[in-house]
């Protein structure tokens, strides 16, 4: 009758729903958990030492200093790479929307960059060694941002991708009725549009390349001093993690935690930042 | 050979008697109902009775509610995000929006067929079968296979689909999607049947064929179309709700509103489109 | 449109203003047919790439892979680099496990939560979702692997492996044969939780794209949501969720260095989540240092990154591919 809440569909209803809540919980809850535990254990161990001074001699058994030649590191190799892949990851995504549209052959490239996108840090870094040894570089500051370019290439093109597509059709067409070339309804019209969308882009990519380890691994080496030159070694922040957990002193371990909270509070700064100022500069896109 | 239209009324299973007795109560009757989308508010102090086994045609201007005022017979109105119900509307005097409901049972019971034909993805057959699946309504594949030809039948699809039950409900016509999802609906053995617009994506053809199905129809069902079109209106009313902005207007029997209406504004709509 | 000759523009001209803007006028289409050539150039860097990075692992692990035979290498179980022999497979293993228990754990809670939030959540909480997930993606995978050391490895071993040895030990696959948390259940953790994020996303564009009136024709009919997603929404879009899930494994497969920190990195072939592994990402990782000290240790490297670009294409251009025909011209 009407008020039956017992039928078995109902009862299987109820217990799905339930389901769905727990693996709800279970997502969100990992996220607190994740940063509950990185604060509650790098925190203690942050000092202003780490983040103003490079590792002493001996850091890695205790002695003092700190890890600014990683964070610097990891700024340096992330924007470095973030802006060669702008060079060329900007074009790329306007002319797939201006000029390639659908076409079968807009196809193929939207495909290679997927599968690019796929292929994981570690076979970049090892691709990248190969490329070292073949022009003669070696392990260097250069050599990192090359490869985390490459890497943020397919991050970067695809996210401009999806918001310049999502462009309103009517905006290209006013601007081409009015005689504009297809090159400056690019320029001009779709990147101020865009605008919002391409710095979340671009900051999207910047957060996945300065977080990466693996390709920097091979190709951007390590050192304790702050990077000054392009074809020096560089440290970065993953890799200062890294090291310092393997040190078998709790106080460096230590460290290593308060270095992957350094790490964090970039990252999510950048995330949430770029929410901000993706908000600020909307003032001007149609809506 | 029967047509399926001859077939249509007289075999229509009884339905069990529920709620009121008599013929002459009102199957629905709405009580200071009041509806939003968010803050806007679409509906507003509507009182009206829908009367029992005939057609009731809701007309109005475009934005004037008529498709929100039929998603509340259904329920179907909570289903968008942020709108807010509050009033009440009465099927066989239980109060539909009472504590406690189960509001798909609602819906077994009023039947809706939307503006666009919207198949399933499944065959013929499984697309007809499939309320009656969800509500476990036949003991048998035998019954089922029944059930399904005899809906076909009164949606007058049945000789067209007989040889392709299981190809998919896509490839079937338009107009016979639409007659698709009217045996569909009316499978699960509703006593009112809904229409928001089922015309309005077909072509002129199809159109009347719908429109007459639904005529035979009425002698089971009661039937509420929302239309935009007056000539529809005219062709199918036993009465007639007039609304504007939110709120009815006039509401009476065909003949009466189309010839004589009381009030300055459905006279106004009344005039403007004919 | 595009390509206009540059005849006298009669008819257009006005006395005066015309004539002089003919250059600039030329100029324009002529800056648009070279941004047009570099632009189009440009789009080959995607294809362009893939190749050479596929081409570059090819050479650099023919010594090893090319050479020796396929049983000696993929297949092979025994991986002494100092005397020569390089069998993967205790790695291959290795990632293999990782991969199914990370995906196995991953997949129901994933499609729980894009079903929730495709057909029961309101747009309210579908809003407040977003961040989250964006937030768990964004976090850096060195930060996932401190997180694995300092809570999964420990929660393994302090209390699912107890547990395993009291309730499951008969069944081999739980088996519990070393003392630590280190371990393919931690590795198979961290990573359900990596990769949870990116499943959501795509399965839940892929639920976006049924239509809502197909939902609503269901519950016209009185169906429950319940019964309306497993009537009609998911058999429509189930080839697109299995590959949506085919993605997030292929994502998986690479990870590198969260599991690396969790996972044991013990050179055998599991058989027990319990059990550490080396995965084959760990593998190359770990060892890149002395790569160059060891002869054909670097092909042997390499070929184990070519192994991992292999399995891992294929995975992605097949599910891409469904994904792309199912989702239009592009999907997040």
């Amino acid at each position: 009758m009407r008020r039956g809440r017992w039928e078995r569909r109902h009862v299987t209803e109820a217990l799905a729903k339930a389901m769905m809540y727990a693996s709800v919980a279970l997502v969100a809850g990992s996220l607190a958990l994740i940063l509950f535990t990185v604060v509650l254990r790098g925190l203690p161990a942050l000092s202003w030492e780490m983040v103003s001074k490079p590792p002493e001699g001996g850091y890695y058994m205790g002695k003092g200093g700190g890890v600014l030649n990683a964070i610097i590191g990891s700024l340096l190799l992330a924007s470095g790479g973030t802006l060669a892949a702008l060079i060329f990851g900007l074009p790329i995504a306007l002319y797939l929307e201006t000029y390639l549209g659908d076409s079968p052959w807009g196809r193929y490239v939207r495909l290679s960059l997927d599968v690019l996108w796929g292929i994981p840090s570690i076979v970049y870094g090892a691709f990248g060694f190969t490329l070292m040894l073949a022009i003669g570089l070696r392990a260097s500051l250069l050599a990192g941002i090359i490869v985390l370019a490459l890497l943020e290439l397919p991050i970067m093109v695809r996210a401009m991708d999806e918001v310049i597509r999502r462009m309103p059709v009517d905006l290209e067409q006013a601007a081409l009725a009015l005689g504009s070339t297809k090159l400056e309804v690019a320029m001009r019209i779709v990147t101020r549009q865009m605008m919002p969308g391409i710095i979340t882009a671009i900051l999207l990519a910047f957060g996945r390349g300065i977080g990466d380890a693996a390709s920097v691994l091979f190709t951007s080496g390590y050192t304790d001093r702050i990077t000054t030159s392009l074809l020096r070694p560089t440290a970065s922040l993953p890799l200062a993690v890294f090291f310092q957990l393997a040190s078998p002193f709790p106080e460096v371990q230590k460290r290593g935690y308060a270095s992957a909270l350094i790490l964090t509070v970039i990252v999510l700064v950048i995330s949430l930042g770029s929410r901000w100022i993706s908000g600020r500069v909307s003032r001007y896109t149609v809506k | 050979m029967n047509s399926g239209s001859q077939r249509s009324a007289s075999d229509v299973p009884t339905l069990k008697a529920r709620g009121s007795a008599t013929e002459t109560d009102p199957h629905i009757q709405v009580r200071n109902l009041n509806a939003f989308y968010g803050k806007v508010q679409a509906l507003a102090n509507v009182n009206l009775e829908i009367p029992k086994r005939q057609i009731t045609v809701i007309m109005g201007p475009s934005g004037c509610g008529k498709s929100t005022l039929l998603k509340t017979f259904n329920r179907f109105l909570e289903l968008t995000d942020g709108t807010k119900i509050l009033g009440e509307v009465l099927v066989d005097g239980q109060d539909i929006y009472a504590k406690g409901i189960d509001e798909t049972e609602v819906r077994k019971r009023v039947g809706l067929l939307a503006q666009r034909p919207s198949p399933l993805p499944m065959s013929i057959y499984d697309n007809v079968a499939y309320g009656m699946h969800v509500h476990r309504m036949k003991r048998s594949r035998q019954e089922y296979k029944e059930a399904v030809r005899h809906y076909l039948e009164i949606a007058g699809l049945w000789d067209e689909v007989r040889k392709r039950m299981h190809d998919p409900a896509t490839s079937l016509s338009i107009g016979q999607q639409q007659r698709l999802c009217l045996a569909r609906g009316l499978a699960v053995e509703p006593e009112i049947i809904l229409g928001d617009e089922p015309t309005s994506s077909l072509d002129p053809i199809s159109s009347l064929n719908i429109e007459s199905r639904l005529l035979d129809l009425k002698r089971v069902y009661t039937t509420v179309i929302v239309t935009h079109t007056l000539r529809q209106a005219k062709r199918l009313a036993d009465y007639v709700i007039y609304m504007y902005l939110g709120e009815v207007i006039e509401a009476g029997p065909a003949h009466e509103v189309f010839s004589h209406p009381k009030h300055e504004r459905t006279k106004a709509y009344l005039e403007g489109l004919v | 449109m595009e390509e206009q000759q540059g005849t006298k523009p009669a008819s257009f001209a006005g006395a005066e203003g015309r004539q002089d803007n003919r250059p600039f006028a030329l100029a324009r289409l002529r800056a648009d047919r070279n941004a047009r050539r570099t632009f189009s150039v440009v789009t080959l860097l995607p294809l362009f790439l893939i190749a050479v990075i596929t081409i570059a692992l090819i050479i650099r692990s023919w010594p090893v892979l090319g050479v020796k035979p396929l049983n000696q290498t993929v297949f092979g179980p025994a991986w002494k680099p100092q005397d020569g022999l390089f069998g993967f497979w205790p790695f291959v293993a290795g990632t293999g496990w990782v991969t199914v228990v990370g995906m196995g754990l991953a997949i129901v809670p994933c499609v729980l939560v894009s079903l929730y939030l495709s057909e029961y959540a309101r747009a309210a909480t579908r809003a407040m979702a977003k961040p989250i997930l964006d937030l768990l993606a964004a976090i850096p995978p060195v930060v996932y692997g401190v997180w694995g050391l300092l809570a999964v490895v420990p929660f393994v071993e302090d209390v699912l492996r107890p547990f395993a040895k009291r309730w499951l030990g008969a069944i081999p696959v739980f088996a519990v044969n070393q003392p630590t948390g280190f371990s393919i259940l931690a590795g198979g953790i961290v990573l359900a939780v990596m990769v949870a994020p990116f499943i959501i996303a795509v399965l839940y564009e892929i639920l976006d794209t049924v239509p809502e009136e197909l939902r609503h024709a269901s519950l016209a009919v009185g169906a429950t949501r319940w019964q309306t997603v497993r009537g009609v929404v998911i058999p429509k879009v189930l080839p697109g969720m299995i590959a949506g899930i085919v993605l997030g494994a292929s994502r998986a497969l690479g990870e590198t260095i969260a599991v690396l920190m969790v996972v044991g990195n013990v050179v055998q072939v599991p058989t027990s989540i319990f059990d550490a592994a080396y995965p084959l990402p760990a593998l190359i990782a770990n060892n890149y240092g002395d790569m160059m000290s060891i002869p054909l240790y670097d092909a042997a490297l390499l070929g184990g990154a070519l192994v991992l670009l292999v399995v891992i294409l294929i995975f992605n251009i097949l599910s891409t591919l469904v994904l792309q025909r199912l989702l239009g011209r592009q999907w997040t």
